[in-house]
């Protein structure tokens, strides 16, 4: 059994500190594991948010020596040990306690979002009747766990605190998923380039590469949703056509 | 909305990260940089960028210009005397604007050049932003047009590889087929300017993207996918097809200079 230090923020919404603690760590262990046991051993008010354990429930997002992780999926063997595993909130929401935030605002964006619609049954019997293959591009995004770490490394919300300007990447994946659905009829391009603010993406792909499901939230989602805006709003061409079809 | 009030922003460059975050920004900042300066370069020389059937790509589709691979003649008489002459500088704004307005560069810049961000969960120097959604970056919203016109590209530049496959018999002056290295650079490069353009997200956008159903069109479906082959190899394509149009600018040059000699391979 080796010894390792975890550097964990304690702290609330007035402020915090980094504090370090000690505990055995062995194989198989996830960083997860590692706070349950340092809340156990030496930190017994240590709050932290859980639940699957198994990389589903989108609970347990922290950072991890600064990266956007779900802690139970981050093994401590892929982690440099001889030094101190820093263990952090997300940034880009407030802090309730510790390790612990409030990520309710994502809640009330996904509220703003205008629902499915789909079109009128095909059959009579009230069901629809759609292609594998023009389903199969949506598909993608019904993996999202809404862990919110795309939320959480997007540096619009993170670093410039847009909040009540852009939605983020998790909510233009959702929007995508509805917009893309071969039976939706909603409208929603208006409001991804106004309220929703597609136009903030600067594509910098982090979403993408924290994404613990995979998904390619910007070449598949956003930037798919930014051609759909260009369509309607910037492409002159495309005006003509609109006017010439009616 | 509720007000979402975060905990404080970190410093430019601050980062809990312990890898080697800095290095992707640096290396995009010397290779894309490196590239425009010599591509700026090159395109400014308005000399040794033929070498007998064989035309730079940076020069080609040469409108005006002085070797015989130009369209119109030698340089117009209305070009304004105060202002440098070089056929390149007719044309490659064209290529040159679909690279500066690409998906992938534009991220990848983005963060080399202008830190916005540096790297993921990096600190960032300025505190105003606002994206693409505003003057100046909204303006990349042209790059379909860009891309309009870089499809007219490759059909002109696969023609310039059909006139390499041309050389003078130095015996009997006679032109004859044949395939030299510079015939091989020429068309690897039309094949790697061409799997970067199939993968442009707009290019994705406009041959399926668009549309929610596509099982009703199976040749726009067939497009669709070939596109999102392409797509998912976006990056890589980019930064290939940069290096193989310069290096094809450089052989060309190379060979005009008398620098390197052209091997003949057939």
């Amino acid at each position: 059994m080796a010894r390792a230090i975890f550097s964990i923020w304690r702290g609330d919404q007035s402020g915090g500190a980094m504090q370090d603690y000690v505990t055995e760590v062995s194989e198989g262990m996830v960083v997860l594991d590692a706070v349950h046991q340092i809340q156990a051993e030496s930190a017994h008010d240590l709050a932290v948010r859980w639940n699957c354990k198994a990389g589903k429930c989108g609970s347990c997002s922290a950072e991890v020596n600064g990266k956007p992780r779900l802690m139970c999926m981050t093994r401590l063997s892929d982690l440099p040990l001889d030094e101190p595993v820093t263990i952090e909130p997300m940034q880009a929401f407030p802090s309730i306690r510790d390790l612990v935030t409030d990520v309710s605002w994502n809640f009330e964006v996904k509220t703003k979002i205008k629902k499915f619609t789909p079109r009128p049954p095909d059959a009579a019997d009230g069901t629809w009747r759609i292609a594998q293959e023009d389903v199969e591009r949506v598909q993608e995004f019904r993996k999202c766990i809404e862990c919110f770490l795309c939320q959480d490394v997007c540096h619009v919300l993170r670093d410039h605190h847009l909040h009540d300007a852009f939605i983020g990447p998790r909510f233009l994946v959702y929007t995508a998923a509805l917009e893309m659905h071969p039976l939706d009829v909603e409208d929603r391009l208006a409001d991804l380039k106004e309220a929703h603010g597609v136009g903030y993406c600067n594509i910098t792909k982090c979403c993408t590469k924290s994404c613990p499901e995979h998904i390619t939230i910007t070449d598949n989602a956003i930037i798919p949703l930014k051609e759909r805006v260009v369509d309607r709003f910037y492409d002159p061409v495309r005006r003509l056509l609109r006017v010439f079809q009616g | 909305m509720a007000d979402v009030q975060v905990l404080g922003r970190r410093p430019f460059g601050v980062t809990a990260r312990r890898d080697a975050w800095w290095v992707e920004p640096l290396v995009v900042f010397v290779v894309l940089g490196s590239f425009a300066v010599y591509a700026t370069w090159a395109a400014l020389q308005g000399v040794h960028y033929s070498h007998g059937g064989y035309l730079s790509p940076f020069y080609s589709p040469e409108l005006f210009g002085d070797s015989p691979h130009a369209i119109f003649g030698p340089k117009p008489g209305w070009w304004p005397l105060w202002l440098p002459f070089s056929p390149a500088i007719l044309i490659l704004w064209a290529p040159g604007g679909f690279r500066f307005t690409c998906y992938y560069y534009r991220g990848a810049y983005y963060k080399a050049f202008w830190a916005d961000p540096l790297s993921c969960t990096v600190g960032e120097p300025r505190k105003r932003y606002c994206g693409e959604a505003g003057m100046p970056l909204i303006l990349q919203n042209v790059h379909r047009y860009f891309l309009y016109l870089a499809l007219l590209f490759l059909p002109i530049l696969a023609y310039d590889v059909w006139n390499a496959m041309w050389f003078a018999n130095p015996a009997t002056g006679a032109t004859e087929f044949g395939i030299g290295a510079g015939t091989v650079v020429l068309a690897a490069n039309v094949v790697c300017l061409g799997s970067y353009t199939f993968g442009c997200h707009s290019f994705r956008h406009l041959v399926g993207g668009g549309v929610d159903c596509l099982s009703g069109s199976p040749a726009r479906h067939t497009c669709y996918n070939v596109a999102g082959k392409f797509n998912r190899a976006h990056m890589r394509w980019a930064w290939i097809s940069l290096f193989m149009v310069a290096f094809a600018d450089l052989y060309v040059r190379m060979c005009a200079m008398g620098i390197w000699a052209d091997v003949r391979i057939l």
